[in-house]
């Protein structure tokens, strides 16, 4: 039998046995009714105890969504979500709100530790160094349905002058921050999605990197989507005021559940002069079975604003899960010299669609842009790369380069590629690649005379084919992303 | 995206439908019947429609096209920029066979043309008007060498719109040179159909110049179907119009078909030309090629889509398609989408694109050796436009795009 | 070791090899020459495995067990090596980390324990150090941007890594100077001892002046027409294949 053809029967038998995150937590909920209407909105903002600005901004915004219709023009097929059928708010029911970590539910904390999060604090010693082979510490945000469960180390980052908490608490303790920002990336507007999010967001994490100031450790935000037939709605605010750096790392499962469940998040980065925002994302939603049935519907707004000249924005996403994944993290390029990349890597199987890419609009003077695109497409499944390069009149100097490479693991899947590169500048220079190729017979029998078995062939070519993009990765995120390749391939590829 | 304004277009729409039915002839024909009704419904395309992303055809909205009439200027002077290229020749003057100017070609007949239904607005505008064309018909194994076939836009009063609807089959082995040309003055819309069949070891190359009058409208739409070891090898060359867009359905039917679809947009002043492409690649070890050249000068705006789609029985397909663009001035525009579309594991796709100015080292390198700025810049244009200009191996046709680019060259306002 | 009785295959209905008899004892080292097309790597994908070829008749033997029924990677785990005439690149794959989920995936299917990235290094560097080889070998991806020599030399040193019962060197010598021939030449012979064979296939008679076999085998369209000692590579390279080919017929 030949090889490849082989692969694939390995990979049809062993269907989803490839999600380990597809469990689900028994937590008493507190759960509003469903449906979307302006009391569940009200009801959200009571629960998180918001000021009236707040929840005028969310009336606005669902207003504003009640005039929108669902965009149709990506590659995207789904039957129509029934926006009353879930619930916008489910939070695990406490008793009066956890101050420490000693008083989160042992249910949720034994969750976190099965999806290997650890939620403890290792204590920091000052001066002592890690030893070998253990990792820095990241502080973690975990965000489970709609509400932030815990968030770690907040008391190291705030030494040096860095907020990390959920925004819901930032909308009480910070609202001057949040008033200026929220919003002012990505408008309530701004798309179907997105003015849902406005209009119902829950959670998410809220960053502030004050002038000057690199802060101390990796962030990490953890989400989790738990409960049935909810909608996960959260909202993430990074601002980095000048010199300052951070680190991102966001996260992300489900449980295996038959229905399709809805994930509508917004993530908004603003960059002040010479600023600089690392954000990474391992997206393993929930992608449904082999035959298609459930999973999670991904659909985010994510854009990076480089107000200050010198900013740099990096989006770093290595997406394995989800049914369908509709996001195209993007940079504002309007500060002159201004850097935007985008790194990404798509690995579609069974029935999933992906279509995601980037935009990078070119705004300010020599502004540069580096686009690197992987989309891996096996079983019946399609990925489409979207991406625009635009070049403004007044972006003299702009550099792009974008290399966007597809490979093809059987005959039932598809890869496509859909750039729009639009130049009004001279002075510019785009440069765009693509290429559509599969594994070739005689890289997979050389390996195999090696003595590798034909699936660790397909892992171990697929890695090298992404490592451009991995390596982009912090490293323990990159070494769990390796793996989530090999997993998602060995579930459902090879 | 610019905001759109479907009235304009739905105005320009109705103007096109009130003509068609102000035409007893034309309206009671059974396809052109349909085509109007689908129009009707659906309208000229917007912007917000992705195939017209880049180019809006609301332009179109303020004129009154008439239909064809005799106009007491022929354009025949006009011809005199084919005196080079010898063999038969079929002109159309708006739209209508012109006997007096043509040499009739073996295997060609001329007059009304067989209608198929189209599935697009602008080849139905085309279906809806179309009532002269050439057929011409290859037969098995024969090489007709070539023939110039020329449209003349000559509009000396009111605008006028013409449609001919060109049929050319290739029958088995058969050979064939088109040279096809457009050159015209006044305000007009050309918008011509080609419907091209290639047969099994057929090959027709069609060299193509657009050189319509700056006030004109050029909508043309090309669709091929490329038999087994067919091949359909163009070359377009976009110098005219004030709003050009030639779209062009290569769909490659049978094993080792090839289709090279080559194209050079040279363009300044505010003129917008779009140049579309679709190859379907329908069968296997099937092989297109695409070299798309845009030089921008003055305010106008290039656009380039194409798309190369791959259906899963086209295994060991070669796929290949470049596109690049020269900005020459501070107010130029370049829009270009290079898609693929693949559902096959076993072939070779790749695009390439790229958008710049002219190379300022090479520039100084040649003003060092003594060549003057202008005279650099027209070598490095050259330089720039011959990978797609190479694969013309009719020399007099190669000698008219040359005259042609180098006539743009000394007229351009930059 | 290695047993070959009567093996006819072909590709795509094309019959290259018509009846190979061929045995490689344990601890020996046998060489296969002839002409080009006679199928020389042909015989070397059949006993490795790669798909596209047919078998029509004949047996195939490693160690007694049925060759022609393993999987590629069944028979790199028995023992089987294949250097191959044109090695493959694997963009983005590093060589070590190649040869560590190869050594480690033919370790666990003979029972072994794996070895760490620490310890599989260790032993890799001392390889690399014992054949002369250049230290950023490990650090590059698998032969992407290896001039013909350092492709040839890697395929070498993942031998000498893996340390195969069986070594097949497909044209090994094809391409390369004098240098690099001599440092392939050093690596076969290195392994060589009790436990190890080797069929080393080439066209021209260079090669065996530095790895010396015990036997010399002629193949010619698709047979093997001629056996003998050492001398025969000489004799060939004295008379050409035509004068051999002709005595045979």
């Amino acid at each position: 039998m030949p090889a490849v053809a082989e692969t694939l029967d390995v990979v049809q038998s062993a269907t989803d046995a490839g999600y380990k995150w597809g469990f689900s937590t028994d937590i008493e909920m507190d759960l509003a009714p469903k449906g979307l209407n302006e009391d569940i909105i009200r009801l959200i903002s009571e629960r998180k105890e918001e000021p009236a600005w707040m929840l005028a901004w969310r009336l606005k915004a669902y207003a504003k969504w009640l005039q929108m219709e669902e965009p149709d023009w990506s590659s995207v097929k789904h039957p129509p979500i029934d926006y009353q059928a879930l619930h916008y708010y489910a939070a695990p029911k406490k008793k009066a709100g956890p101050k420490s970590l000693d008083e989160v539910d042992p249910e949720l904390l034994r969750m976190y530790e099965k999806l290997g999060i650890p939620l403890k604090e290792r204590a920091i010693l000052a001066g002592v160094e890690i030893p070998e082979g253990e990792r820095p510490p990241v502080a973690i945000d975990a965000v489970f349905d709609s509400v932030s469960v815990a968030t770690t180390f907040r008391d190291t980052l705030a030494k040096s002058g860095v907020i990390f908490c959920p925004i819901s608490e930032a909308v009480r303790e910070h609202p001057e921050l949040v008033k200026q920002y929220l919003g002012s990336v990505i408008p309530a507007g701004d798309n179907y999605f997105a003015a849902l999010n406005s209009a119902v967001f829950t959670d998410g994490s809220f960053v502030f990197i004050p002038k000057g100031v690199r802060c101390p450790m990796e962030l990490s935000t953890y989400f989790r989507i738990n409960a049935q037939n909810t909608g996960q709605f959260e909202r993430t605010l990074i601002i980095a005021e000048a010199g300052a750096y951070v680190s991102y790392l966001e996260g992300c499962t489900a449980p295996q559940r038959d229905e399709n469940q809805l994930h509508a998040a917004v993530v908004e980065l603003v960059l002040m002069d010479d600023a600089t925002i690392k954000y990474s994302t391992v997206q393993n939603w929930y992608p449904g079975d082999a035959e298609g049935r459930g999973g999670i519907y991904n659909f985010v707004t994510k854009r990076a604003a480089c107000r200050g000249a010198r900013s740099k924005v990096s989006w770093t996403q290595v997406e394995t899960g989800s049914a369908i994944t509709w996001k195209y993290p993007s940079c504002i390029l309007l500060g002159d010299e201004s850097v935007g990349e985008f790194n990404s890597v798509a690995v579609t199987t069974n029935y999933q669609q992906a279509d995601t890419g980037t935009k990078m609009i070119h705004i300010g003077r020599n502004t540069r842009s580096t686009i690197v695109s992987k989309g891996i497409s096996a079983g019946r499944s399609n990925n489409t790369y979207r991406g625009q390069v635009k070049v403004m009149p007044k972006a003299h100097g702009a550099r792009n380069h974008t290399q966007c490479d597809s490979l093809l693991i059987g005959d039932q899947c598809g890869a496509h590629t859909v750039p729009y590169i639009e130049s009004r500048n001279p002075t510019a220079k785009l440069e765009h690649e693509a290429t559509t190729s599969k594994i070739a017979d005689d890289q997979l029998f050389y390996c195999r005379q090696r003595g590798l078995s034909a699936e660790d062939a397909v892992g171990l070519i697929v890695n090298g084919f992404c490592k451009e993009v991995l390596k982009e990765l912090p490293m323990e995120f990159a070494v769990e992303a390796q793996k989530l390749l090999a997993v998602s391939l060995e579930g459902s590829v090879g | 995206m610019s905001a759109i304004q479907p009235n304009a277009l739905q105005l320009a729409t109705t103007g096109f439908l009130a003509r068609f039915e102000g035409n007893s002839g034309l309206r009671t024909d059974p396809i052109r019947r349909r085509a109007a009704e689908t129009l009707r419904h659906i309208g000229l395309p917007t912007q917000r429609e992705e195939a017209w992303h880049f180019t809006s055809l609301r332009p179109l909205a303020g004129i009154a096209f008439q239909g064809v009439h005799t106009t007491h200027d022929h354009g025949h002077d006009l011809l005199a920029r084919m005196s080079g290229i010898s063999g038969p020749r079929l002109v159309f003057v708006n739209g209508r066979h012109d006997t007096a100017v043509s040499e009739m070609p073996d295997f060609t007949t001329v007059g009304e043309p067989t209608l198929n239904e189209p599935d697009d607005a602008v080849s139905m505008l085309n279906t809806m008007f179309a009532d002269d064309g050439a057929h011409i018909e290859i037969p098995p194994g024969v090489d007709a060498e070539s023939i110039l076939l020329v449209s003349l836009g000559v509009a000396d009063g009111e605008p006028v719109a013409f449609h001919p609807r060109h049929r050319i089959q290739l029958h088995p082995g058969a050979r064939l040179t088109l040279i096809d040309v457009s050159l015209g003055r006044g305000t007009y819309l050309n918008n011509p159909v080609f419907d091209i069949e290639v047969a099994e070891g057929a090959t027709l190359v069609h060299l193509r110049l657009q050189d319509d009058a700056t006030d004109a409208f050029h909508l043309s739409s090309v669709r091929a179907n490329i038999a087994a070891r067919g091949t359909y090898d163009s070359f377009a060359l976009t110098l005219g119009a004030r709003l050009a867009r030639m779209e062009v359905h290569a769909n490659l039917a049978g094993e080792h078909g090839a289709a090279h679809l080559n194209a050079a947009q040279l363009l300044g002043g505010v003129q917008h030309a779009d140049f579309t492409t679709v190859v379907a690649h329908d069968a296997p070890s099937c092989a297109s090629r695409q070299t798309v050249k845009n030089v921008l000068t003055g305010k106008s705006r290039g656009v380039f889509q194409g798309r190369i789609e791959v259906a899963r029985i086209a295994q060991k397909t070669d796929g290949y398609q470049m596109n690049q663009a020269l900005l020459l001035s501070p107010d130029a525009e370049i829009d270009s989408k290079p898609q693929l579309q693949i559902y096959a594991d076993d072939v070779k796709c790749s695009h390439g694109a790229t958008v710049g100015e002219l190379d300022l080292d090479q520039l100084f390198y040649l003003r060092s050796r003594g060549i003057s700025e202008p005279d650099a810049r027209a070598i490095l244009v050259r330089a720039f436009l011959a990978e797609a200009l190479d694969p013309i191996t009719h020399d007099q046709t190669r000698a008219l795009m040359e005259n042609a680019i180098e006539a743009w060259w000394q007229g351009r306002h930059i | 070791m290695l047993e070959i009785k009567g093996l006819c295959a072909g590709i795509e209905e094309k019959e290259i090899l018509r009846g190979i008899d061929l045995v490689v004892p344990q601890g020996e080292v046998h060489a296969i020459m002839g002409p080009n097309g006679s199928g020389k790597s042909t015989l070397s994908y059949v006993l490795a495995g790669r798909e596209g070829y047919e078998v029509t008749a004949g047996t195939a033997t490693f160690e007694g067990h049925d060759l022609l029924d393993m999987e590629p990677e069944q028979r790199a785990a028995a023992g089987l090596f294949l250097a191959f005439q044109y090695p493959v690149e694997l963009p983005g794959v590093g060589n070590a980390n190649f040869l560590r989920t190869a050594l480690n995936s033919i370790r666990r299917a003979r029972g072994e324990p794996e070895l760490d990235a620490v310890a599989f290094l260790k032993m890799a560097r001392l390889e690399i150090k014992r054949l002369a080889m250049a230290d950023d070998m490990l650090k590059r991806n698998v032969n992407v941007g290896f001039s013909g020599g350092e492709k040839k030399r890697n395929e070498v040193l993942q031998m000498a890594i893996l340390r195969p019962k069986l070594a097949i060197l497909d044209e090994t010598d094809s391409g390369l100077d004098i240098d690099a021939l001599k440092i392939v030449a050093d690596g076969v012979n290195a392994s060589r001892g009790p436990d190890f064979s080797a069929l080393v296939i080439t066209h021209y008679q260079r090669l065996l002046d530095y790895i010396v076999p015990d036997r010399v085998h002629v193949l010619s369209a698709g047979r093997i027409i001629r056996s003998g000692g050492p001398e025969l590579a000489h004799e060939l390279e004295a008379h050409g294949y035509a004068g051999v080919v002709n005595e045979a017929a």
